[in-house]
C-alpha cells in the first residue's frame, strides 16, 4: 500500500508508448537552451583565465619563465607567449592555443600542462565523488529524518551536526583525523599519496584506483586503495554533509507544511506516500539546487584535503605549482577546475529539468 | 485576531528590547555573543595582554607539549602558541571583516541596480555573476592571488570578488520582489523619486536578510582566508596567523606533537563557530519561519 | 450521522497555549448541508481539520467528543483515521493549485487516493481515475489525466482537487472555502458543481466560508462562529431576516445586497445620514484610446485594448471585472505609475499620458491624483510608524515641515477615524481595518482631486468592510474627491459609485448608470457577472 505512488508511476511508463505528445517539445526547447546558456558561461570563464594570466604584476613573461630565467629566455618566452602584439589579439592566440589542449608548459615538470592535469585528475575525481556520495548518503536521510520529527534527539543531533559541519576547516579535520587514526590508533595508513608503495598501481582503465582494481580481480590492491581513501574522503564528507543536510532539512519542511500534503491527509494517503511520493520528490527540487552550490565548495575543499593527505590530484599540483611561482600550472588547473564545474552544473540543472516538469512552461 | 491587544509604548518595543528578549529566550544565541565579545576582546587588546612575544624564538624551549608555563605548548622554533593564537586574531578578523564589508558595499549598489531597474544592467551583472559562480570559489580566489600578488591586501581583494555574488544576489532578489510592493508605490505617489524610494524605502527593508548573510559569511571568509595562507599564499612566515600555524604544525602532527596544529585550528573553528551560531541567531530575530 | 459535542481545540505556541475552538456543539443529518460562517480567527477552518484530525503541528483536540457513524473521532487510531479520510469524510480546499502536488500529473494523484483505499487495482486505475475526471465534468478527461497542476486554471484545479475527494464516494465532504481566490463566475461553476454532486450521491456537507450569502445560498443550515464559539445558527432565511446575536446582526447587515444603501451596512446605531456629493458636468478625467501591450514570453500581451470613457468631477466610477480583465492595469496608467502604450489621458484638459511615470514624482499634479491600494498590509512600509507613513506626502509633496507636520497627520488620523495613540504604532501592530484607515489617511493627506480605489477591501473581513466604505463614502463628501472604484465587485461598486463601467478581456464591454447597469445589464458578460454573484435572502424589515 505504501508503494502505491512508486507501483503508479512506473505501471504509468510501463504502458504502450504513445507518440511524443506535444508537451514534449518545449521541455526538449528548455535542454537545449540549458545547453546553449552554458556557453556565455564558458566564455565568461575563459575571458576571466586569460586576465588572470596577464594581470600579473610586473611583467608577465619573468613570471611564467620561472625564477632562474635570464634576459634571453624572458624574452623568448614573452615572444612565444605573444605577449608583445595587443591584448584582444594575445586573447584569440590563448583561445586558439586552448582549442588544441595547450594550457603551456609546466615549469616545475616540464611537461605541458594538460598532459599533467590529465593524469592527475582521475586521483581527485575518484575522492571527490566518493566523498559526496558518502555525505548525501548520510545527509540526506537525516536531514528527511529530522524534518519528521522535528525537535526529537535526530532534529536536534542534525542542528548540532549542521552548524559545527559548516565551521570545520577541511585541512584541520583531516590533521585531527591523521592525529588520532594513524598516529593514535594506527588503524590508518601512513597519509601519503592514493596506494602505499608496498602495492602496484592498478593498470590505468578509468584512472580511477577502485574501479581498476576491480576490473583486474585484484581485491588487495582495491583494499589498499580503499584504506587510503578512506580517511581523505570523510575529511570531504564532513564538510559537505551540513549544508546538504541543512537544505535537505528545510525543504522537506517547508514541502511537509505545503497545502498539497494537507490534501493527500486528508485523501486518508498512507505515510509512505506522503513522505516520499509527494515530500520528498518536491523537496528534491530545492536540494538539488544546492549540489551546485556543493559542488563549489567541495572542489575548492579538494585542493586542501589533498595537500593534507598528500593527494596526488590535481590540487596538489596547483599547490606545488604555486610555492615554486609556476604560473602556467595555476592558471591552467583554475581553468581546468571552472570548466569541470561548468560541466557539473550542467549535469545538475538538466537533472533539474528531468524531476520538474515545469520547467520550459512559461505559466506560473 | 483582528485588533491587536494594545502594548504599552511601542517605541520602547524597539531594537534593544527585543534583543534583550531573544537572547533571553535563546541561550545558543547568548552563548555566541559572549563568544563573539570574547574574540572582539582577543582581537583589540590580545597583543597587548598575551604572556610572550608571539615572534620570540627560544631554541631550548622548541616543541615543549602544553604546560602551565605554556598553556598551548612551544612550536619547533620554541615560540608560545597561545601568545601567537591570540595575536593572529587581529589579523584574521581584519582580513574577512574588510573582504565582507567591500563585498556588503559593492554587492549592495550592483544588487539595487538590477533589482530596481532591471533592463541591460541586470542582464550584463547576471553574466558577469554566473561567470564568477562558474569557478569553484576557492580556487577562483587562488588564482587572483597568484595573480595578483602573494599579499594580504590581495587575499582581501580575492575574497571580497568570490563573496559579491551572494549579496548582490540577495540583495537584487530582496528589492526586485519589493519594487512592485504597495509601499514603494505609495512611496512614489507621495513624491519620492525612483532613488530615494530603492534607497529610503525599499533597502532598509532589505538589511535584515543581509545582516544574516553578513554574519554567516564572516565565518565563511575566515575559512577561505585560513585556507589560502595553508597552501601558503598572502600571509608569510613568521607572522602568526592561524591558516598558516595549521600549515606548519601538520609537518609535525605524525610524529605526535598535535598542539602545534590542534590549538590554532580549535581556535579558528571556534571563531567561525561563533559566526556561524551568531547568523543562526539572528536568522531566528529576522525570520522566525526559516529556522534550521 | 455526524454529532460534535464541546469540542475544544488548542495550539502550543511560543507565546503559550491559544484555544482556537471552545466548546462547540452540532449535528449534522444525512444530506444535509451545513454552513460555518465566520471571519478570520474564528476557528472555523480549525474545527474541520480537528475533525480530520489533521491539525497542524502543535495543535490538540483539548475537550469535547466528535462522533462519525458511531466512530469516535477524537480516539481513533491514527490507522483508522487514515481510512476515514478519504473514503468516508473527504476534504476540499482553497487555493486550490496549492492544494495539488505540483510535480505529479492528476490523474496519479487521482490513483493514489483510489489504490490507497482499495477502489482500484493497478490494470484499472487510470480508467477509474479517469471516470472520477468526467464525474466532476472536466471535458477531455482523457488528455487532462496526464496534466499537471501548472498547466490548469484555478477553476479546473478546483474540479481535480473535488475529484480527489469524491474518488472514493465519501458520505461527508467538507470544503474549507472553495472557492476564495477564485473569480466570481468561476466561484458559481465550482459551487454548482459541489451542489450537485453532493445532491446527487446523497452526501453530507460542511461548507466553510467566510461569506454569510454564499453560506445562505448553497447551505440548509448556517452555523455562525466567532472566537471559537457558536453564536448562532439556524436555517438562512431565519438568520438573515432575523438574526438573534448581535455578531450574526452585524455580518447580516454588512453583507451587501440588492435594494440596500451604503450605510445599512453599518449597525443601525452607526447609520448616520449619508451627505451628499455634487457631481459636477465638467470632465475631470478624460480617457481616449488608452492601450497598453506588454512584451510577453510567447508574443505580444495585450492588456489594454483601446478604451476610452470620462470620469466627471465629483463623480464616483465603480472600474468592474474579473482578474485579468486589464482593470488594474488601467488604474495604474491613470495613477501615473505605468506608461500606456498609446492613448491620451486628459486631467482637467491637459494631457498627462504623455509625462512618463518616471519623472511623475516631481510633476505637479503629483499631489491631485493618489490611490489607495489593494492590500493594506502590503502597502504600508514595514520600518515606518503610521505617523511616518502619513507624514511623507505632506513632507514630501505638501512642504510641511515640524509642528505643522504634526498637527496635520494628527488631523489626518481624527478625519479617517484613527485614535492617535496608534500614530506611533508599525504596522504589524496595526488590525487590518486600522491599517487601511493609515493607507486611506495617506492617500488624502494632500486633498487629492482624483482618488484610485484599487480593490481597497479586498483583504478584510465583511464587517471591516462595511465600516472602510463607508468611510470612503464620507471622505468623498467632505474633500469634494472623485473615485475610480475599481472592483470586482458588482454589488459594492453599485453602493458607492455612481456610474459603471465593465471591463472584460481589455476591452469596455458595457458602461453607465450604476442603476441601470445593475437593474438592466445589457451585455451578456455583465448579465453573467450579476447571476454568479451569491443571492443572500432578502433582509428582516429596517424599522
Amino acid at each position: 500500500m505504501s508503494s502505491g505512488s512508486i507501483v503508479s508511476s512506473t505501471c504509468a511508463r510501463c504502458r504502450p508508448v504513445k507518440p511524443v505528445s506535444v508537451a514534449a517539445y518545449p521541455r526538449l526547447r528548455a535542454v537545449a537552451f540549458r545547453v546553449a546558456q552554458s556557453i556565455p558561461v564558458v566564455i565568461g570563464v575563459v575571458v576571466i583565465s586569460f586576465l588572470l594570466t596577464r594581470t600579473l604584476p610586473g611583467d608577465p613573461a619573468a613570471y611564467f619563465a620561472g625564477a632562474a630565467a635570464d634576459e634571453a629566455s624572458i624574452a623568448e618566452v614573452r615572444k612565444a607567449l605573444g605577449l608583445d602584439k595587443p591584448l584582444i589579439q594575445q586573447f584569440f592566440i590563448y583561445v586558439g592555443d586552448l582549442m588544441q589542449g595547450d594550457l603551456g608548459q609546466s615549469i616545475s615538470s616540464g611537461r605541458p600542462v594538460a598532459t599533467d592535469l590529465a593524469s592527475r585528475l582521475p586521483a581527485s575525481l575518484e575522492l571527490t565523488l566518493t566523498a559526496l556520495i558518502l555525505s548525501c548518503g548520510i545527509a540526506i536521510p537525516l536531514g528527511i529524518l529530522a524534518a519528521t520529527r522535528p525537535g526529537s534527539w535526530v532534529d536536534h543531533l542534525c542542528r548540532v551536526l549542521v552548524t559545527a559541519g559548516v565551521s570545520l576547516p577541511t585541512f584541520f579535520t583531516g590533521i585531527v583525523l591523521i592525529y588520532v587514526f594513524y598516529y593514535l590508533l594506527g588503524i590508518a595508513p601512513s597519509p601519503l599519496g592514493r596506494l602505499d608503495f608496498i602495492y602496484l598501481d592498478p593498470d590505468r582503465v578509468t584512472g580511477f584506483y577502485l574501479i581498476d582494481a576491480a576490473l583486474m580481480g585484484d581485491w588487495e590492491t582495491w583494499r589498499g586503495a580503499a584504506k587510503q581513501l578512506i580517511l581523505p574522503a570523510i575529511t570531504l564528507a564532513l564538510f559537505t554533509l551540513a549544508p546538504i543536510a541543512r537544505m535537505t532539512r528545510a525543504a522537506m519542511l517547508t514541502a511537509l507544511s505545503s497545502d498539497f500534503i494537507r490534501t493527500a491527509r486528508a485523501a486518508g494517503l498512507s505515510r509512505g506516500t506522503i513522505l516520499y511520493g509527494y515530500a520528498f520528490r518536491n523537496a528534491l527540487l530545492p536540494v538539488v539546487t544546492t549540489l551546485g552550490m556543493v559542488f563549489s565548495f567541495t572542489l575548492g575543499a579538494n585542493v586542501l584535503v589533498e595537500k593534507v593527505f598528500a593527494w596526488p590530484g590535481i590540487g596538489s599540483y596547483a599547490v606545488e605549482a604555486l610555492v615554486v611561482s609556476d604560473y602556467a600550472a595555476v592558471q591552467g588547473f583554475v581553468l581546468a577546475m571552472a570548466l569541470l564545474f561548468v560541466a557539473l552544473n550542467l549535469v545538475i540543472d538538466l537533472l533539474y529539468t528531468a524531476i520538474d516538469p515545469r520547467i520550459g512552461f512559461s505559466s506560473k | 485576531m483582528t485588533d491587536t491587544p494594545l502594548k504599552t509604548t511601542p517605541k520602547a518595543t524597539g531594537g534593544f528590547d527585543h534583543l534583550i528578549y531573544v537572547l533571553r529566550a535563546n541561550p545558543v544565541t547568548l552563548l555566541a555573543f559572549g563568544m563573539f565579545a570574547l574574540i572582539m576582546l582577543s582581537a583589540i587588546l590580545g597583543p597587548a595582554l598575551v604572556p610572550y612575544d608571539p615572534l620570540q624564538t627560544n631554541a631550548a624551549k622548541a616543541l615543549h607539549p602544553p604546560s602551565w608555563d605554556h598553556w598551548f605548548g612551544t612550536d619547533n622554533v620554541g615560540r608560545d602558541v597561545f601568545s601567537r593564537v591570540i595575536v593572529a586574531t587581529r589579523l584574521d578578523l581584519w582580513i574577512s571583516v574588510a573582504a565582507v564589508a567591500l563585498s556588503f558595499v559593492v554587492g549592495s549598489v550592483l544588487g539595487c541596480i538590477a533589482g530596481y531597474w532591471g533592463g541591460w544592467p541586470d542582464i550584463v551583472l547576471n553574466r558577469i555573476l554566473d561567470t564568477i559562480m562558474a569557478f569553484p570559489l576557492f580556487v577562483l580566489a587562488m588564482g587572483i592571488v597568484a595573480a595578483l600578488g602573494n599579499t594580504i591586501e590581495n587575499i582581501i581583494y580575492a575574497t571580497a570578488i568570490i563573496n559579491v555574488p551572494f549579496y548582490a544576489r540577495l540583495v537584487r532578489a530582496e528589492v526586485n520582489i519589493r519594487r512592485s510592493a504597495g509601499f514603494a508605490q505609495a512611496a512614489k505617489l507621495s513624491g519620492n523619486s525612483d532613488v530615494r524610494v530603492l534607497a529610503m524605502h525599499i533597502f532598509p527593508n532589505a538589511l535584515p536578510p543581509m545582516m544574516v548573510q553578513v554574519s554567516l559569511n564572516l565565518g565563511w571568509a575566515i575559512l577561505n582566508a585560513a585556507g589560502l595562507s595553508f597552501i601558503g599564499l598572502g600571509v608569510r612566515p613568521p607572522t602568526p596567523e592561524w591558516g598558516i600555524m595549521v600549515a606548519e604544525g601538520a609537518n609535525f602532527i605524525v610524529s605526535g606533537e598535535w598542539w602545534m596544529a590542534v590549538f590554532p585550528g580549535l581556535w579558528l573553528m571556534m571563531a567561525v563557530f561563533t559566526f556561524n551560531l551568531l547568523g543562526d541567531g539572528l536568522r531566528d530575530i529576522v525570520d522566525p519561519r526559516k529556522r534550521t | 450521522m455526524l454529532s460534535v459535542k464541546d469540542l475544544a481545540v488548542s495550539f502550543q505556541t511560543r507565546r503559550g497555549t491559544v484555544d482556537a475552538v471552545r466548546g462547540i456543539s452540532f449535528d449534522l443529518a444525512k444530506g444535509e448541508i451545513l454552513g460555518i460562517v465566520g471571519e478570520s480567527g474564528s476557528g472555523k477552518s480549525v474545527t474541520s481539520y480537528a475533525l480530520m484530525r489533521i491539525l497542524d503541528a502543535g495543535g490538540t483536540i483539548a475537550a469535547g467528543e466528535a462522533t462519525y457513524s458511531g466512530i469516535d473521532l477524537r480516539r481513533a487510531a491514527e490507522r483508522d483515521m487514515r481510512d476515514i479520510r478519504g473514503r468516508e469524510i473527504s476534504m476540499i480546499f482553497q487555493n486550490p493549485r496549492a492544494a495539488l502536488n505540483p510535480i505529479r500529473k492528476v490523474g496519479h494523484q487521482i490513483e493514489d487516493v483510489l489504490r490507497r483505499h482499495a477502489r482500484a487495482t493497478r490494470q484499472d486505475a487510470r480508467a477509474k481515475a479517469i471516470a472520477a475526471l468526467r464525474a466532476v465534468r472536466i471535458n477531455d478527461a482523457e488528455a487532462r489525466y496526464d496534466a499537471y497542476p501548472f498547466e490548469l486554471s484555478g477553476g479546473m484545479c478546483q474540479r481535480i482537487v473535488c475529484a480527489i475527494a469524491l474518488a472514493c464516494d465519501p458520505r461527508l465532504l467538507i470544503a474549507d472555502e472553495p472557492t476564495t481566490g477564485l473569480d466570481i463566475t468561476t466561484q458559481k461553476a465550482v459551487m454548482d458543481l459541489v451542489r450537485d454532486l453532493i445532491r446527487e450521491r446523497g452526501m453530507s456537507s460542511i461548507l466553510i466560508t467566510h461569506d454569510l450569502g454564499l453560506a445562505a445560498q448553497y447551505c440548509d443550515r448556517i452555523m455562525v462562529m466567532k472566537d471559537g464559539v457558536i453564536v448562532e445558527q439556524g436555517d438562512p432565511v431565519q438568520i438573515f431576516s432575523a438574526p438573534q446575536h448581535p455578531y450574526s446582526r452585524k455580518l447580516v447587515d454588512a453583507t451587501p445586497r440588492v435594494g440596500e444603501s451604503i450605510r445599512s451596512l453599518l449597525p443601525p446605531e452607526d447609520r448616520k445620514a449619508e451627505l451628499p456629493h455634487h457631481v459636477h458636468d465638467r470632465p475631470l478625467v478624460e480617457v481616449r484610446n488608452l492601450t497598453k501591450t506588454y512584451r510577453g514570453s510567447s508574443g505580444p500581451v495585450h492588456a489594454v485594448k483601446g478604451i476610452s470613457f470620462s470620469i466627471k468631477q465629483g463623480q464616483s466610477v465603480g472600474l468592474v471585472g474579473e482578474s485579468g480583465c486589464g482593470k488594474s492595469t488601467t488604474s495604474e496608467i491613470l495613477v501615473r505609475l505605468m506608461d500606456a502604450t498609446s492613448g491620451e489621458i486628459l486631467f482637467d484638459g491637459h494631457d498627462i499620458a504623455g509625462i512618463p511615470a518616471q519623472g511623475f514624482a516631481r510633476n505637479p499634479r503629483r499631489a491631485e491624483i493618489q490611490m489607495v491600494f489593494q492590500d493594506a498590509t502590503d502597502s504600508l512600509n514595514p520600518r515606518h510608524t503610521a505617523r511616518q507613513t502619513i507624514a511623507d506626502p505632506l513632507h514630501r509633496l505638501g512642504g510641511l515641515r515640524g509642528a505643522k507636520l504634526a498637527t496635520r497627520v494628527e488631523e489626518l488620523a481624527t478625519l479617517v477615524g484613527l485614535p492617535l495613540p496608534l500614530l506611533d504604532r508599525f504596522p504589524h501592530q496595526l488590525s487590518g481595518g486600522q491599517k487601511a484607515r493609515v493607507g486611506i489617511a495617506r492617500a488624502v493627506a494632500l486633498e487629492p482631486k482624483f482618488l484610485i480605489l484599487d480593490e481597497p477591501t479586498a483583504a478584510l473581513d465583511v464587517s471591516i468592510q462595511a465600516v472602510v466604505l463607508n468611510l470612503l463614502v464620507d471622505l468623498r463628501a467632505k474633500l469634494g474627491m472623485t473615485y475610480l472604484f475599481v472592483s470586482h465587485d458588482l454589488h459594492v461598486v453599485r453602493l458607492l459609485c455612481d456610474h459603471v463601467i465593465v471591463m472584460k478581456a481589455g476591452e469596455i464591454v458595457e458602461q453607465g448608470p450604476a442603476q441601470d447597469v445593475m437593474s438592466n445589464p445589457q451585455h451578456d458578460y455583465t448579465k453573467t457577472l450579476l447571476a454568479a454573484a451569491p443571492k443572500p435572502p432578502a433582509r428582516r424589515q429596517v424599522a
